[in-house]
C-alpha cells in the first residue's frame, strides 16, 4: 500500500501542467526521432542533453521518458508502413506489419502497436514501481550461461518458421549467422569477414542490414517488376480495429509484456530477444498459422508489447543498481549525475520524491502517446494510397537517410545497397527472409553470451551450465525436441497439440 | 502534408546534428569530434572541455560537436587524417584510441595528427564484490600468482583499451605472464558491475565513474587505485594505490586534444593557448572537480612526447599477448 501512496503523490508532483507540456513535447519528439530509421532515442536524449540543463531535474527526466518510450514506439511506424525499421527491436514488427499494410489494414497494424505499447509501458512501468528492489537481486544472478541457453532456445524455435523448404530455410539462417560473424573477435581482436576494410569492424549495424533487405530488396524486386505485372491498388481498408482484432490482440500484449519486461530488467538483456521470442510465441499459439508471413495481427501486438515492456524493464536495474542496460539508459544515467544523483541501491530511499515523479512521469508519457498516436494512426495508413513509383522512390531515400544516420558514414549507405542486393538475391531464389534476420539478430548475441559464459570457467565446459536456470532451459529444451516424437509412439496415433494449444489460450 | 511537416522538421535536426557549419577560412567556429558515443568519457570530457570554450567565450567563435563512433575510435582517426589541413578541426583523443589504432589495425596511428593538449587523466580502480574473499591488492596478487587461470577478471573494454591493458600491465608488473591472464571483456561499465554484483568475476578492472553508487552502498570492494597518488574523488579517496601496495606501477587513463595534420605552427599554437586559457578558468576546475579527473595538463611537444611513450607501452602490451 505505502508503494502506491508514493507513486499517488509522484502523480500529484508530475501532473503539474508544465510537466505535462514537458512529457507532451517528449513524446512528440521521441515519436519524430523514432520514426526516422538511425536516429535512435539515445542520439536524442544526449542532444538534448546541454538543452537541459537549466530545467530542474524532474522536468528534464519527464521530458527524456517522453523521448525514451515515444522512440520505441515510433519505430514501429516505418517498419509498419515502409517495411523500414527505425531501430533493432522493431525489425520483427515490419515483418507483419508491413503485410497487413499491403492488405490494406495499415491502420490496425498501427493502432495495435500503440495500444499494445500502452498496455506493456504501463503494465511494465508499474511493476518497476511495486517489484524493483527485489527483481533487480535477482536480476544480477542471472548470467551469460542461462542467457546462453535461452538463446540456444530460440534458436531451436526459429526452426519452426523456416518455412516450407527447410533447405532454403537454413541457406537463409546461414546467410543471416555468417553476417552476424563479421566484425573483431571478442577476445582476441582477430578481424574476421572484415576484407580489411576498418568500417566493418564493428561488424554489421543490424538496421542497415534489416532496411537493406526489407526496404531496398523489396524496392528492387519491385522495379523489376512493374513492368509486367498489373499494378494492384492497396485497398483503404476500415480504420479502426474490429472486434475480431481486439479479440486477437489482448492475449499477444500481455504474453509480449510478460516477456519483454524481465528482458529489460535483465542487465545483459535488450530488447531484440523478446521481440523475436514473442513473434515464434505468436506464431505457434495462434489459431490461424496461416495467417503469419501474410500479415497476421498477432505478430504485430506481441513483438510490440515485448519491445515497449522491455524499454521499462530497463528502468529496474538503472534505478536499483545505476546499471545502464541500453545506450539511452547511458545518457540518462550521464544526465542523473549532472544534477549530483547517483543511481544505486539507496536512490529510492535517498530521493524517493525524483523516482515516484519519474515513474509517474512514465506512466503520463504512455498515455499521452496513446493520446496522440491512436487518432494519428487512419491518416498514417493513407500515405500508403502514393503511387506505386513515388512511394518507394519515397522509401530509398528514407532508407538511406536512415543507413546514414546511424553512424553518419557513407559507406553504410553503400553496406546498404550491398544488403539491398543480397535481399533482392534472396527474393530471386525463394530464400525465406525472417531466418536470415534472425540469424543476424541471435548470431552475435549467442556468441557473446557464449563466449563469457566459456571465458568465465577459463574454457571449461562446465562453464555453460552452472546456473539453475540454464539447467532448467536446457531441460525445456529436450522435451521440446524429444517429447512429440516419444509421445506420438507410445500413444501410437499422432498428437494434437493444434487443440491443446486452443484450449489452453481459450480459458 | 502533416507527414511533409514531420519530414522536414526531423531532416533538420538530424542534418544540423550530423554536419558543422559551412566554415570559411577567416571562421572562429571549430568543429569537435568525439570518437565514441553520447555518454561515454570521451563525450564527457569533449562536452565539457566546449562548454567551458563556449562559455567563456575563449576563441570568440561556436563549437559543433560530432560523435564520429566507430572502431574504438580508429574511424574518428581516419576522418580527422582526412581532414589535413583543416584549421577549424579538433578531435578527442586518449588511452583507448591508441589501443584501437593498434587492435583495429588502423592506417592511421593517433602521432599522425597533431598533438595540441592532454586534458585530464583518471586512474583506474580495481573492483571485487562485496562478499569476496580479498580484503586487499596483497592477498588478491598472492592468489593470481599462483593460479593466474582461475580467477576470472572483468574488464568493460575489448581487447586492447583501458580496461585490458590495465590488468596486462598488473600482471606483467607482479610476474604473472599475461598470456595466462583470464580476461572477460564486457560491454562497457553497465554490463562489468552486474557481472561484480552477480559475483560472476572475481574482480573488475575499470574506471571509478561509473562504480560510486555501488562502492558508497558497500556493494563493491576496492582493493587499489592505480594513480599515482590517491584518487581526488572524495568516495576512493580512502583507498590505496599500487604503489602504496609494494607493487610499482601506475596506469592513468587520459584523454586529450589533437589537431588534423598539416596545419600551421601559428594555428597550433593559438589552439593550445585556447586550451590553455581553458584550462586556467575556473569553469574547467569545477568540471575536473565533478568527475574526479586529475588535473594533468600537458600541451604541445610535452603532450607529443608523452603520446609516443603511451604508443610504444601500449604496442609492447599488445605485442606480448599475441593480439598484433
Amino acid at each position: 500500500m505505502d508503494t502506491l501512496n508514493l507513486l499517488l503523490d509522484g502523480m500529484a508532483n508530475a501532473l503539474t501542467p508544465e510537466n505535462l507540456a514537458f512529457a507532451a513535447i517528449g513524446v512528440l519528439l521521441g515519436t519524430f526521432v523514432g520514426v526516422l530509421p538511425g536516429i535512435g532515442p539515445a542520439m536524442a536524449v544526449a542532444l538534448l542533453l546541454p538543452i537541459t540543463y537549466g530545467l530542474e531535474p524532474t522536468q528534464s527526466f519527464i521530458l527524456f521518458a517522453g523521448i525514451y518510450y515515444g522512440g520505441m514506439y515510433g519505430g514501429s511506424t516505418t517498419s509498419i508502413l515502409l517495411n523500414t525499421p527505425g531501430e533493432s527491436a522493431s525489425v520483427m514488427t515490419a515483418i507483419e506489419g508491413n503485410k497487413m499494410a499491403k492488405k490494406g489494414r495499415a491502420a490496425q497494424a498501427l493502432a495495435t502497436a500503440a495500444i499494445g505499447s500502452f498496455v506493456a509501458g504501463t503494465i511494465g512501468t508499474l511493476l518497476v514501481a511495486f517489484l524493483t528492489p527485489w527483481l533487480a537481486e535477482i536480476a544480477v544472478e542471472i548470467g551469460a550461461a542461462s542467457y546462453f541457453a535461452i538463446m540456444l532456445l530460440s534458436l531451436v524455435l526459429v526452426t519452426a518458421v523456416l518455412g516450407s523448404s527447410k533447405l532454403r530455410g537454413f541457406i537463409g539462417l546461414f546467410i543471416g549467422l555468417t553476417i552476424g560473424l563479421v566484425g573483431l573477435d571478442l577476445s582476441t581482436g582477430q578481424a574476421r569477414l572484415t576484407g580489411g576494410i576498418l568500417q566493418l569492424a564493428d561488424g554489421v549495424d543490424i538496421v542497415v542490414v534489416a532496411v537493406g533487405i526489407f526496404a531496398i530488396g523489396e524496392a528492387l524486386w519491385i522495379a523489376a517488376h512493374l513492368r509486367r505485372q498489373p499494378i494492384d491498388v492497396i485497398p483503404v481498408g476500415r480504420p479502426f480495429m474490429s472486434r475480431d482484432d481486439w479479440a486477437r490482440s489482448w492475449k499477444p500484449w500481455l504474453r509480449g509484456t510478460a516477456l519483454g519486461f524481465p528482458f529489460g530488467a535483465l542487465p545483459a538483456g535488450g530488447a531484440e530477444t523478446p521481440t523475436f521470442l514473442s513473434y515464434v510465441l505468436e506464431r505457434r499459439l495462434s489459431r490461424k498459422k496461416e495467417e503469419f508471413g501474410h500479415g497476421a495481427i498477432e505478430g504485430v501486438a506481441g513483438p510490440e508489447a515485448a519491445n515497449n515492456a522491455s524499454a521499462a524493464g530497463m528502468f529496474v536495474p538503472l534505478l536499483a543498481l545505476g546499471l545502464p542496460v541500453t545506450a539511452t539508459a547511458a545518457v540518462l544515467l550521464a544526465a542523473m549525475r549532472t544534477y549530483g544523483i547517483v543511481p544505486g541501491p539507496t536512490l529510492m530511499t535517498d530521493q524517493p520524491e525524483l523516482v515516484w515523479t519519474l515513474l509517474a512521469s512514465l506512466l503520463i508519457g504512455n498515455t499521452l502517446l496513446l493520446v496522440i498516436n491512436l487518432p494519428l494512426a487512419p491518416m498514417w495508413a493513407k500515405l500508403l494510397q502514393i503511387p506505386r513509383p513515388q512511394l518507394y522512390a519515397g522509401i530509398l531515400f528514407f532508407a538511406s537517410l536512415g543507413a546514414y544516420a546511424v553512424n553518419q558514414s557513407a559507406f553504410d549507405v553503400a553496406l546498404l545497397l550491398v544488403f539491398g542486393a543480397v535481399g533482392f538475391a534472396v527474393r530471386r531464389f525463394g530464400i525465406p527472409i525472417l531466418p536470415l534476420i534472425l540469424g543476424v539478430i541471435i548470431g552475435p548475441l549467442m556468441e557473446t553470451k557464449m563466449r563469457e559464459a566459456l571465458d568465465l570457467s577459463n574454457g571449461d565446459i562446465s562453464g555453460l551450465f552452472n546456473e539453475p536456470l540454464a539447467i532448467a532451459i536446457y531441460v525445456l529444451l529436450a522435451i521440446i525436441l524429444i517429447a512429440p516424437p516419444v509421445i506420438q509412439r507410445v500413444r501410437g496415433a499422432p498428437l494434437v497439440p493444434r487443440e491443446l494449444d486452443e484450449q489452453e489460450t481459450r480459458r | 502534408m502533416r507527414l511533409v511537416v514531420a519530414l522536414l522538421l526531423v531532416t533538420s535536426v538530424v542534418s544540423t546534428a550530423a554536419c558543422g557549419v559551412t566554415r570559411g577560412d577567416d571562421s572562429r567556429d571549430i568543429l569537435m569530434i568525439i570518437p565514441n558515443s553520447p555518454g561515454g568519457g570521451y563525450d564527457q570530457t569533449g562536452r565539457a572541455a566546449v562548454d567551458v570554450m563556449e562559455e567563456g567565450d575563449i576563441t570568440g567563435g561556436s563549437f559543433t560537436v560530432d560523435n564520429v563512433i566507430g572502431a574504438g575510435g580508429a574511424a574518428a582517426m581516419t576522418e580527422v587524417v582526412g581532414e589535413a589541413g583543416d584549421e577549424h578541426t579538433m578531435m578527442m583523443v586518449g588511452l583507448g584510441v591508441v589501443g584501437s589504432t593498434y587492435s583495429f589495425a588502423s592506417t592511421y596511428a593517433v602521432l599522425d595528427g597533431t598533438p595540441l593538449a592532454q586534458l585530464m587523466s583518471e586512474p583506474e580502480v580495481i573492483l571485487v564484490p562485496a562478499d569476496s574473499p580479498y580484503e586487499t591488492i596483497e592477498q588478491f596478487v598472492a592468489d593470481w600468482k599462483a593460479d593466474p587461470g582461475s580467477l576470472a577478471i572483468g574488464g568493460g573494454s575489448s581487447p586492447g583499451g583501458p580496461d585490458h591493458l590495465f590488468p596486462m600491465q598488473l600482471a606483467a608488473e607482479v610476474g604473472i605472464d599475461p598470456n595466462d591472464v583470464n580476461y572477460v571483456s564486457y560491454d562497457g561499465g553497465g554490463p562489468l558491475t552486474s557481472a561484480l554484483l552477480g559475483a560472476k568475476i572475481d574482480a573488475g578492472f575499470s574506471g571509478p565513474a561509473e562504480f560510486i553508487g555501488q562502492v558508497e552502498d558497500g556493494e563493491l570492494r576496492v582493493l587499489a587505485v592505480s594513480g599515482e597518488e590517491r584518487s581526488p574523488q572524495e568516495t576512493f579517496a580512502d583507498f590505496p594505490t599500487l604503489i602504496e601496495s609494494g607493487i610499482d606501477l601506475a596506469f592513468l587513463n587520459w584523454r586529450g586534444v589533437l589537431a588534423p595534420p598539416e596545419i600551421s605552427e601559428e594555428r597550433r599554437a593559438q589552439l593550445i593557448g585556447y586550451l590553455e586559457e581553458m584550462h586556467e578558468s575556473e569553469a574547467w576546475q569545477e568540471q575536473l572537480a565533478t568527475y574526479g579527473w586529475i588535473d594533468d595538463f600537458k600541451t604541445g611537444d610535452e603532450f607529443t612526447a608523452f603520446i609516443e611513450e603511451q604508443d610504444d607501452r601500449v604496442s609492447g602490451t599488445l605485442e606480448e599477448l599475441g593480439l598484433i
